[in-house]
């Protein structure tokens, strides 16, 4: 078995997770994409781990779909708020928190 | 000198001044309260350690070594500097004390009516006392460091007396300049103390005295003119003279006690004490003639200018301060003559002022002479008892100046070298000066047409001021023959300073007496010509020659003072406090500037887009993965 491919599709994930979470202005679509890099991540983890033939790294990939699934509630909630008070989901628009 | 252990009564002598201090703890702690009977309780303490004073005296006096140590209790006692608290009594402290007491006792007397309209009464008599406390301590301590204490008690006691109307800006700038001269030659009198612990381990009179000669001549000579520059500042003298003069802004009694009588004379004292160090050292006595020489000069010039009566006879102290100093720096022969000078000027000085302060009293506190005149007639005993003291300055013959003056122009000229016929001859030129501007003092104030402002009826003083007056004017006339022939100061004084060797005359004495009063004699005559046949004009001539306008600067000493030391002194301050500012403030504020801009302008990176922050993070973690690959790789 080879672990190009699976190495390279995660790569490929989280690289546009990340253009994502750069270039998007929409909170819910940042929060996608935000997912994609840590399933990318997940994917490399399994990838891993079979291929070494011990499960470290599936519980390590259980243990980030926890976080994740927690971060999403928390992260929606928070969206929800911003979207309530500033009518708009643009994560540009929530930038009080400077200088 | 044998030293005995005191007993009976002179072991009790600690209440010299126990008592006079009590008195000023008591006025000054009672506070109002006593304000009824202050007066009374502080002349007593004053009279009593007068009468005191006379029966130590007594028993001292029928004693074989005539000299006693009151131990009293250790004073500072840490590593090797051991000094007891002690009082030496004396000959040389018994004269002392006996003129303080006394002469203070009869100030103390005048000042309750000379005061009696001063609200602040209390506190007057309060500071005198503390002031007769802290001078009889200065010379009955047994070591430097008890006279250093008593020294500074009687500075601080005259620059509170000095600004005892301190609501007046004159008096307080006069306290001020007094004090912080005085400061310069304490300095000099405190690092002879720390030269005599130094090289000497000692500070007792006793040691210092029984040591010094094993001393090397540099050192000796360098504690005489530190002592010497400590004695100037006291006593008034060049190049510390400017204070005295201003001194008399303070109340008049204060003048007749610590600028005339007493304190200006601790210069005397100190030296005339350490009559064991100046004997080793030829230069310190040189260098003491010249500075009585000089200021004895220029006392005289000075006063003959000035129109304010204390101003003329403050100057006419300093001078006569100058010729004690003279005196004592003339070595073994002059001490007592320099001393017997000391206590005739302590009687008919203090009689001046207090007269001065009668005639003060009588014209509404003017002090200016060209507004009086005409006084004898309605001052009759001010008159009297001035006028004796003024015949006793002058050195009329028989009279106590001319006694005490003579003995000390004999013995300068007894040198018989260059030095003594210059000095000499300036201390002639000076009693010329003396008996003109005393006599210009006496004419302008006493005699001619009255020109006193309108609205002033004078009157003669209450008895309790004149009286005083009349006991000093005693003093004044027989003082001088007492000292010299009838009861000599030399055999009292043979303890202290030995046996009176026989002088080889230069001069025959009776010639001396004869030149001296046909000096003074042409002194009076001036001051008849230039001031007394014409009319005294009321304000001052403007145009008038240069010697003239010297002399009424003081021959432009504090104009030297503020030149040299004053000026200088403010331009250093101010460029310390621009340094402080600009440089050390500058610094600190420059950077606490630097960091809040700095932290501001990084602040400015927190823009509060999230995008940028995610953007920071990716390109961080870019850098942390290329950093381990890096070092994976290499």
């Amino acid at each position: 078995m080879t672990l190009t491919y699976y190495l390279v599709l995660a790569a490929i994930l989280f690289t546009i997770g990340a253009v994502g979470v750069l270039v998007r202005r929409n909170a819910i679509v940042v929060f996608m994409c935000v997912e994609l890099m840590l399933n990318s991540v997940n994917l490399t983890l399994v990838t891993f781990a079979r291929a070494t033939g011990t499960i470290d790294g599936q519980i390590m990939a259980f243990f980030v779909m926890v976080v994740a699934a927690a971060e999403v509630v928390v992260g929606l909630a928070i969206i929800m708020s911003i979207y309530r008070t500033r009518r708009s989901a643009s994560v540009d628009d929530a930038n009080l928190l400077k200088y | 000198m044998d030293v005995l252990p005191a007993e009976g009564l002179l072991a009790a002598s600690w209440l010299l001044i126990a008592l006079p201090l009590a008195g000023a703890a008591v006025l000054l702690l009672g506070g109002r309260r006593t304000d009824r009977w202050g007066h009374l309780l502080g002349t007593a303490t004053v009279v009593a350690a007068f009468l005191l004073a006379l029966l130590c005296t007594f028993q001292l006096a029928g004693l074989d070594e005539r000299s006693v140590d009151v131990d009293l209790f250790t004073f500072i006692s840490t590593g090797e500097l051991d000094v007891r608290a002690g009082l030496l009594y004396d000959p040389l402290s018994a004269v002392f004390v006996l003129l303080i007491t006394g002469v203070g006792s009869l100030i103390h007397i005048y000042s309750i009516g000379y005061m009696a309209h001063d609200p602040a009464r209390r506190r007057f008599f309060a500071y005198l006392n503390l002031f007769v406390a802290a001078m009889l301590l200065l010379v009955l301590g047994n070591s430097f460091v008890a006279l250093y204490v008593g020294w500074e008690g009687v500075g601080l006691a005259s620059y509170l007396l000095i600004a005892f109307w301190y609501t007046r800006p004159a008096a307080a700038t006069a306290a001020k300049k007094a004090f912080i001269m005085n400061r310069v030659g304490d300095v000099g009198l405190a690092l002879a103390i720390f030269l005599m612990f130094a090289q000497l381990g000692t500070t007792s009179f006793e040691g210092v005295f029984g040591t010094v000669g094993t001393l090397a001549g540099g050192t000796i000579t360098a504690l005489g003119l530190l002592l010497l520059l400590g004695a100037c500042g006291k006593s008034g003298q060049f190049p510390l003279q400017a204070w005295l003069p201003d001194a008399m802004e303070g109340p008049t009694p204060v003048s007749a006690l610590i600028h005339a009588a007493t304190m200006v004379t601790a210069g005397v004292y100190l030296i005339a004490r350490s009559a064991p160090i100046y004997d080793l050292t030829e230069t310190a006595r040189t260098v003491v003639m010249a500075v009585g020489a000089l200021t004895l000069l220029i006392g005289a010039i000075a006063g003959c200018a000035y129109d304010d009566i204390k101003k003329v006879l403050a100057y006419s102290t300093v001078s006569q301060i100058g010729y004690m100093f003279l005196a004592v720096g003339l070595g073994p022969v002059g001490y007592v003559a320099g001393l017997a000078h000391l206590l005739a000027h302590g009687f008919f000085k203090a009689g001046l002022f207090l007269g001065a302060g009668s005639v003060m009293h009588a014209m509404n506190d003017q002090v200016d002479m060209r507004r009086f005149g005409g006084l004898w007639r309605k001052l009759p005993v001010t008159f009297g008892t001035f006028g004796l003291g003024y015949l006793a300055l002058i050195g009329f013959p028989f009279l106590s100046g001319y006694f005490t003056k003579d003995a000390i122009i004999e013995a300068t000229f007894d040198r018989d070298d260059w030095l003594g016929w210059t000095f000499g001859g300036i201390a002639v030129l000076a009693a010329g000066l003396t008996a003109f501007y005393m006599t210009r003092l006496m004419l302008m104030t006493f005699f001619g047409r009255a020109r006193w402002e309108d609205g002033v009826h004078p009157h003669e003083s209450p008895s309790v001021m004149t009286v005083p007056m009349v006991v000093l004017a005693v003093g004044s006339v027989f003082s001088g023959a007492l000292l010299v022939s009838i009861f000599p100061l030399s055999d009292w004084l043979e303890p202290v300073f030995g046996e009176p060797e026989e002088a080889a005359h230069v001069i025959a004495p009776a010639t001396i007496g004869i030149a001296l009063t046909v000096i003074m004699l042409l002194g009076v005559l001036a001051a008849w010509l230039f001031v007394g046949r014409r009319e005294v004009p009321v304000t001052a001539p403007v145009r008038v020659s240069p010697v003239t306008r010297a002399a009424r600067n003081a021959l432009y000493a504090d104009t030297v003072n503020e030149s040299l030391f004053m000026r200088p002194g403010q331009w250093l301050t101010r460029a310390l406090v621009w340094v402080d500012n600009r440089g050390v403030d500058g610094a600190v504020n420059g950077l606490a500037a630097t960091l809040g801009g700095s932290s501001s302008r990084l602040g400015r990176a927190q823009t509060g887009f999230v995008r940028t922050y995610a953007l920071g993070m990716l390109g961080g973690a870019v850098l942390v993965a290329g950093a381990l690959l890096a070092v994976t790789a290499g």
